[in-house]
Protein backbone atom coordinates (compact mmCIF):
# COMPACT_ATOMS: atom_id res chain seq x y z
CA UNK A 1 0.00 0.00 0.00
CA UNK A 2 1.42 3.55 -1.05
CA UNK A 3 0.84 6.07 2.09
CA UNK A 4 1.30 9.64 1.70
CA UNK A 5 1.45 12.62 3.96
CA UNK A 6 -0.86 15.37 3.19
CA UNK A 7 -1.38 18.51 4.80
CA UNK A 8 -5.04 20.35 4.89
CA UNK A 9 -5.04 21.64 1.26
CA UNK A 10 -3.54 19.46 -0.19
CA UNK A 11 -4.26 16.86 -2.51
CA UNK A 12 -3.79 13.30 -4.30
CA UNK A 13 -4.43 12.76 -7.83
CA UNK A 14 -5.40 8.80 -8.75
CA UNK A 15 -4.57 8.73 -12.24
CA UNK A 16 -5.72 11.88 -14.30
CA UNK A 17 -8.79 12.43 -13.56
CA UNK A 18 -9.73 11.87 -9.81
CA UNK A 19 -8.57 14.40 -6.92
CA UNK A 20 -8.73 13.69 -3.77
CA UNK A 21 -8.38 16.59 -1.03
CA UNK A 22 -7.71 16.91 2.49
CA UNK A 23 -10.58 19.58 3.54
CA UNK A 24 -10.21 19.29 7.27
CA UNK A 25 -8.27 17.84 9.91
CA UNK A 26 -10.07 17.62 13.62
CA UNK A 27 -8.58 15.21 16.26
CA UNK A 28 -8.89 12.16 15.15
CA UNK A 29 -11.44 12.72 11.96
CA UNK A 30 -10.14 13.65 8.49
CA UNK A 31 -12.43 15.49 5.89
CA UNK A 32 -11.57 14.72 2.73
CA UNK A 33 -12.76 16.10 -0.63
CA UNK A 34 -13.17 13.95 -3.72
CA UNK A 35 -13.49 15.22 -7.25
CA UNK A 36 -14.16 12.24 -9.80
CA UNK A 37 -16.22 11.92 -13.37
CA UNK A 38 -19.97 10.46 -12.49
CA UNK A 39 -18.42 7.15 -14.46
CA UNK A 40 -16.40 6.62 -11.05
CA UNK A 41 -18.89 4.89 -8.11
CA UNK A 42 -17.33 6.51 -4.74
CA UNK A 43 -18.50 5.12 -1.61
CA UNK A 44 -17.31 4.81 2.18
CA UNK A 45 -16.29 0.88 2.62
CA UNK A 46 -18.78 0.38 5.25
CA UNK A 47 -20.95 0.29 2.24
CA UNK A 48 -19.07 -2.37 0.70
CA UNK A 49 -18.87 -4.13 3.95
CA UNK A 50 -22.79 -3.88 5.05
CA UNK A 51 -23.52 -5.23 1.18
CA UNK A 52 -21.68 -8.12 1.54
CA UNK A 53 -23.16 -8.81 4.86
CA UNK A 54 -26.41 -8.61 3.88
CA UNK A 55 -25.47 -10.79 0.81
CA UNK A 56 -24.29 -13.78 3.32
CA UNK A 57 -27.35 -13.11 5.21
CA UNK A 58 -29.63 -13.35 2.18
CA UNK A 59 -28.19 -16.76 1.13
CA UNK A 60 -29.11 -18.18 4.31
CA UNK A 61 -32.80 -18.75 2.70
CA UNK A 62 -35.21 -21.35 3.39
CA UNK A 63 -35.83 -23.46 0.28
CA UNK A 64 -39.89 -23.60 0.70
CA UNK A 65 -41.00 -20.32 -0.04
CA UNK A 66 -44.41 -21.82 -0.14
CA UNK A 67 -45.84 -19.21 3.66
CA UNK A 68 -44.19 -16.42 1.74
CA UNK A 69 -47.47 -16.92 -0.65
CA UNK A 70 -49.69 -16.68 2.32
CA UNK A 71 -48.08 -13.82 3.65
CA UNK A 72 -47.97 -11.22 1.28
CA UNK A 73 -51.48 -12.55 -0.41
CA UNK A 74 -51.60 -11.20 -3.36
CA UNK A 75 -50.97 -7.74 -2.28
CA UNK A 76 -47.58 -8.00 -4.50
CA UNK A 77 -48.72 -9.10 -7.90
CA UNK A 78 -47.00 -10.97 -10.21
CA UNK A 79 -45.37 -8.90 -12.50
CA UNK A 80 -42.40 -11.71 -14.03
CA UNK A 81 -44.06 -11.75 -17.29
CA UNK A 82 -43.11 -8.15 -17.79
CA UNK A 83 -39.26 -8.69 -17.81
CA UNK A 84 -36.55 -10.98 -17.09
CA UNK A 85 -37.43 -14.24 -18.35
CA UNK A 86 -40.48 -13.90 -21.12
CA UNK A 87 -39.17 -12.46 -24.00
CA UNK A 88 -42.57 -10.39 -25.38
CA UNK A 89 -41.44 -10.14 -28.87
CA UNK B 1 -31.54 -25.54 -26.03
CA UNK B 2 -31.72 -26.93 -22.64
CA UNK B 3 -28.88 -28.01 -19.94
CA UNK B 4 -29.70 -28.91 -16.38
CA UNK B 5 -28.01 -27.62 -13.38
CA UNK B 6 -28.24 -28.34 -9.80
CA UNK B 7 -30.59 -26.19 -8.02
CA UNK B 8 -31.10 -25.11 -3.99
CA UNK B 9 -34.68 -25.02 -3.99
CA UNK B 10 -36.00 -27.39 -6.99
CA UNK B 11 -33.11 -29.66 -7.29
CA UNK B 12 -32.28 -30.68 -10.80
CA UNK B 13 -33.65 -28.03 -13.60
CA UNK B 14 -33.50 -27.32 -17.10
CA UNK B 15 -32.43 -23.83 -18.01
CA UNK B 16 -32.35 -22.46 -21.25
CA UNK B 17 -28.74 -20.59 -22.28
CA UNK B 18 -30.67 -17.11 -22.46
CA UNK B 19 -31.05 -18.00 -18.39
CA UNK B 20 -27.23 -18.05 -17.74
CA UNK B 21 -25.79 -15.08 -16.33
CA UNK B 22 -21.89 -14.06 -16.09
CA UNK B 23 -21.04 -11.75 -12.94
CA UNK B 24 -17.26 -10.97 -14.28
CA UNK B 25 -16.75 -9.74 -10.50
CA UNK B 26 -19.28 -12.24 -8.51
CA UNK B 27 -22.20 -10.29 -6.04
CA UNK B 28 -20.33 -8.81 -2.83
CA UNK B 29 -19.08 -11.54 -0.60
CA UNK B 30 -19.67 -13.83 -3.47
CA UNK B 31 -16.94 -12.40 -5.65
CA UNK B 32 -15.51 -15.94 -6.29
CA UNK B 33 -18.71 -17.26 -8.32
CA UNK B 34 -19.18 -15.93 -11.76
CA UNK B 35 -21.52 -18.01 -13.50
CA UNK B 36 -25.26 -18.01 -12.21
CA UNK B 37 -28.80 -18.83 -14.00
CA UNK B 38 -32.07 -16.89 -12.97
CA UNK B 39 -34.83 -18.72 -12.78
CA UNK B 40 -38.47 -18.11 -11.82
CA UNK B 41 -39.34 -19.29 -8.58
CA UNK B 42 -42.81 -21.47 -7.87
CA UNK B 43 -43.59 -18.30 -5.44
CA UNK B 44 -44.70 -15.05 -7.53
CA UNK B 45 -43.30 -12.66 -7.78
CA UNK B 46 -39.64 -13.62 -6.90
CA UNK B 47 -36.91 -14.93 -8.97
CA UNK B 48 -33.88 -17.07 -7.95
CA UNK B 49 -30.37 -16.43 -9.05
CA UNK B 50 -28.82 -19.96 -8.67
CA UNK B 51 -24.84 -20.54 -8.59
CA UNK B 52 -23.73 -22.52 -11.58
CA UNK B 53 -20.60 -24.02 -9.31
CA UNK B 54 -22.60 -24.13 -5.92
CA UNK B 55 -25.93 -25.27 -5.56
CA UNK B 56 -26.03 -23.95 -1.93
CA UNK B 57 -25.18 -20.30 -3.18
CA UNK B 58 -28.47 -19.00 -4.19
CA UNK B 59 -30.75 -15.91 -3.67
CA UNK B 60 -33.87 -14.92 -3.69
CA UNK B 61 -34.40 -11.37 -6.02
CA UNK B 62 -37.44 -9.24 -6.84
CA UNK B 63 -38.23 -6.62 -9.09
CA UNK B 64 -37.54 -3.72 -6.78
CA UNK B 65 -40.73 -1.96 -8.82
CA UNK B 66 -42.30 -4.14 -7.00
CA UNK B 67 -41.32 -3.43 -3.41
CA UNK B 68 -41.31 0.46 -4.53
CA UNK B 69 -43.20 1.83 -6.79
CA UNK B 70 -40.91 4.72 -7.38
CA UNK B 71 -37.68 3.07 -7.40
CA UNK B 72 -35.07 4.54 -9.53
CA UNK B 73 -31.87 3.44 -10.81
CA UNK B 74 -29.33 5.79 -9.72
CA UNK B 75 -25.81 4.11 -10.15
CA UNK B 76 -22.43 4.93 -11.47
CA UNK B 77 -21.78 4.69 -15.73
CA UNK B 78 -19.06 2.36 -14.80
CA UNK B 79 -21.33 -0.03 -13.34
CA UNK B 80 -23.41 -0.07 -16.85
CA UNK B 81 -20.07 -0.27 -18.67
CA UNK B 82 -19.09 -3.59 -16.91
CA UNK B 83 -22.17 -5.58 -18.43
CA UNK B 84 -21.69 -3.76 -21.72
CA UNK B 85 -24.12 -0.74 -21.50
CA UNK B 86 -27.18 -2.07 -22.32
CA UNK B 87 -30.06 0.08 -23.76
CA UNK B 88 -32.90 0.01 -21.70
CA UNK B 89 -35.05 -2.02 -23.04
CA UNK B 90 -32.16 -4.79 -22.27
CA UNK B 91 -31.83 -3.82 -19.09
CA UNK B 92 -33.07 -6.14 -15.91
CA UNK B 93 -33.04 -4.89 -12.48
CA UNK B 94 -33.34 -6.86 -9.39
CA UNK B 95 -33.30 -6.62 -5.48
CA UNK B 96 -31.38 -9.27 -3.11
CA UNK B 97 -34.22 -10.35 -0.90
CA UNK B 98 -33.43 -11.39 2.81
CA UNK B 99 -35.61 -13.44 4.73
CA UNK B 100 -34.97 -14.04 8.26
CA UNK B 101 -36.09 -16.76 10.68
CA UNK B 102 -39.34 -14.64 10.94
CA UNK B 103 -40.39 -14.11 7.37
CA UNK B 104 -42.34 -11.57 8.24
CA UNK B 105 -39.37 -9.48 8.63
CA UNK B 106 -38.62 -10.11 4.73
CA UNK B 107 -36.29 -7.39 3.24
CA UNK B 108 -34.93 -6.38 -0.27
CA UNK B 109 -31.97 -4.53 -0.63
CA UNK B 110 -32.38 -1.59 -2.52
CA UNK B 111 -29.26 -0.11 -2.08
CA UNK B 112 -27.25 -3.48 -3.86
CA UNK B 113 -29.24 -3.98 -7.03
CA UNK B 114 -28.54 -6.31 -9.70
CA UNK B 115 -28.52 -5.39 -12.63
CA UNK B 116 -28.26 -8.16 -15.70
CA UNK B 117 -27.50 -7.29 -19.35
CA UNK B 118 -30.32 -9.55 -21.12
CA UNK B 119 -28.98 -9.72 -24.39
CA UNK B 120 -24.99 -10.12 -23.34
CA UNK B 121 -26.30 -12.10 -20.09
CA UNK B 122 -23.77 -10.29 -18.21
CA UNK B 123 -24.48 -9.22 -14.53
CA UNK B 124 -23.30 -6.89 -11.73
CA UNK B 125 -24.05 -6.10 -8.50
CA UNK B 126 -23.94 -2.27 -8.56
CA UNK B 127 -24.58 0.17 -5.74
CA UNK B 128 -27.41 3.08 -5.40
CA UNK B 129 -25.78 6.58 -5.30
CA UNK B 130 -28.96 7.88 -4.01
CA UNK B 131 -29.07 7.18 -0.56
CA UNK B 132 -32.54 7.11 -0.01
CA UNK B 133 -32.34 3.47 -1.19
CA UNK B 134 -31.71 1.34 2.01
CA UNK B 135 -30.17 -2.17 1.96
CA UNK B 136 -32.88 -3.52 4.13
CA UNK B 137 -36.44 -2.12 3.20
CA UNK B 138 -39.19 -4.30 4.32
CA UNK B 139 -41.34 -5.83 2.16
CA UNK B 140 -44.48 -6.21 4.65
CA UNK B 141 -46.01 -3.84 7.10
CA UNK B 142 -46.02 -5.00 10.53
CA UNK B 143 -46.97 -2.93 14.00
CA UNK B 144 -44.31 -0.37 14.84
CA UNK B 145 -42.77 -0.15 11.28
CA UNK B 146 -43.96 1.40 7.85
CA UNK B 147 -43.01 -0.76 5.02
CA UNK B 148 -41.94 2.12 3.18
CA UNK B 149 -39.31 3.03 5.88
CA UNK B 150 -37.03 0.72 5.02
CA UNK B 151 -35.68 1.16 8.40
CA UNK B 152 -34.66 -0.82 10.83
CA UNK B 153 -37.77 -1.41 13.33
CA UNK B 154 -35.65 -1.35 16.79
Amino acid sequence: MLILSRKVNERIMIGDTIEISVVEIRGDQVKLGIAAPRSVSVHRKEVFDSIQAENRAAVQLPTDLSDLSNLFGGIIPDTRDDDALHDDN
Amino acid sequence: MTELIETKAYGSVPVEKRQLITFPGGLYGFESYHEFALLDSHTPPFYWLQSLDDRDVAFIMINPYVAVSDYVLDIAEDDLKTIGSPPPEALLVFAIVTIPEDHRDISCNLQGPVIVHREKRLGRQSISLDQRWKIKHYLLQREGRDAQEGQSPC
